[in-house]
């Protein structure tokens, strides 16, 4: 019943201006991604997972990102969400997906098909399969091929915040 | 008393391998995950390349195997007495890349089965875990994309592993060499999974037509987005 009740009031919520502009998703090539946020040397850490909404395990694990954006909003954790779907579907599949489950990390979508060009640059230990996530944290970064659960994503993070 | 000892430690170890491998066949989402977590990533600068991902590299002897095609038969490597070598392609029934990458294994095949290097396609996914991709819709799917090759059910899950296969589509060249087949090429069919009229580079036809021309690989291992194999 409250679920409900909250599913019916996010609804409502997207229906205001302000929730609209959360709603488009940018388009980026590699190089535009790499540079607006590969690059960050500012204290905060950037978490930035590999992810499409037809990926089983890549949904799977959003909800522990989404829950380490809000519990550690005030330690400058940022989420970036970089969707691996095909360019035709931000509308049909990715906007509803975010709506529905109300994702409120910042979404991009890399729309960049020369795909061994670009995986290497993220991690040359990255086969290529998602989910994969960088954490980084000015010059210490991590790359991980793997699901993760809160915790774990809480424990990794732990480690870059004690740095 | 030696001997005993050793044979003790091989039990042990052999245990420790059989719970692994039940761990890793059991088909829950929580064993999906533990198997993914083997493959933790170190530190993103320090760590070479070669300690990554177990299977094979370019240069090692690939395995044989016996897996059932879609129409029932079981298909070996060996099969193929006059085959100079293999297109081995790690794919599935729904994974958006696989299913963008249809037509041009299809084109593959009848480019390279007359030159002596016919596609041989494993399904590695668990259905249990990924229910697209039980052996009956293998057979709906081959049937469907008028697949030229075999489309084999890998049922113990144990191929895909001994080759290092992590996702959907995954390739590996072999070529044979005195009886052996030797790994040339690991990677993606060729720059553009998502759309096959704007490819500029064919990495697997090129590895292919060098080894037909008698020369060596030049770009021998490629990254392409894909699925990861369902554990």
């Amino acid at each position: 019943m409250n679920l409900e009740t909250s599913e019916v009031a996010m609804k409502n919520l997207q229906n205001n201006d302000e929730s609209f502009i959360s709603k488009k998703v940018v388009s980026l090539n590699f190089e535009q991604l790499q540079k607006k946020y590969f690059q960050k040397n500012n204290d905060s850490i950037y978490v930035i997972n590999f992810w499409a909404t037809w990926c089983k395990p890549c949904i799977k694990e959003l909800p522990a990102f989404e829950k380490i954006a809000s519990e550690y909003a005030d330690k400058r954790v940022k989420i970036l969400l970089v969707s691996l779907d095909f360019p035709d579907k931000i509308d049909s599949q990715v906007i509803p997906f975010i709506n529905k489950n109300n994702i409120k990390s910042e979404v991009v979508l890399l729309d960049d098909a020369d795909a061994n060009s670009w995986i290497p640059k993220v991690s040359t230990q990255w086969s290529g399969a998602i989910p994969a996530t960088i954490i980084y944290k000015n010059d210490a970064r991590k790359f991980y091929e793997q699901s993760f659960t809160f915790e774990e994503l809480e424990t990794e993070l732990k480690t870059f915040i004690k740095k | 008393m030696k001997m005993r000892k050793i044979i003790g430690t091989l039990a042990f170890a052999a245990i420790g391998i059989l719970t692994l491998n039940s761990c890793k066949n059991e088909p829950t989402d929580k064993s999906e995950e533990f198997a993914i977590n083997e493959t933790v990533q170190p530190e993103f600068v320090e760590m070479p390349t070669e300690t990554a991902a177990t299977g094979y590299s370019i240069g090692d002897e690939a395995t044989d195997f016996k897996l059932k095609d879609v129409n029932g038969k079981m298909v070996s490597l060996s099969d193929y007495g006059d085959a100079k070598g293999y297109i081995v392609i790690f794919t599935c029934n729904t994974c958006p890349f696989a299913v963008a990458s249809e037509q041009r294994i299809v084109d593959l095949d009848k480019e390279f089965k007359p030159k002596g290097y016919p596609v041989i396609a494993i399904n590695p996914n668990n259905p249990e875990v990924q229910p697209d991709d039980t052996y009956e819709l293998m057979q709906a799917k081959a049937k469907e994309a008028g697949f030229t090759f075999p489309y084999l059910y890998d049922e113990n899950q144990t191929v895909y592993a001994k080759y290092g296969a992590t996702k959907t589509p995954h390739v590996y060249l072999l070529q044979k060499d005195n009886g052996k087949n030797i790994v040339k090429y690991i990677g993606a069919i060729d720059d553009n999974v998502r759309n096959g009229a704007e490819v500029k580079d064919r990495f697997l036809a090129n590895a292919v037509n060098e080894l037909l021309a008698g020369k060596e690989v030049s770009v021998k291992e490629t990254k392409a987005i894909g699925c990861s194999v369902k554990q």
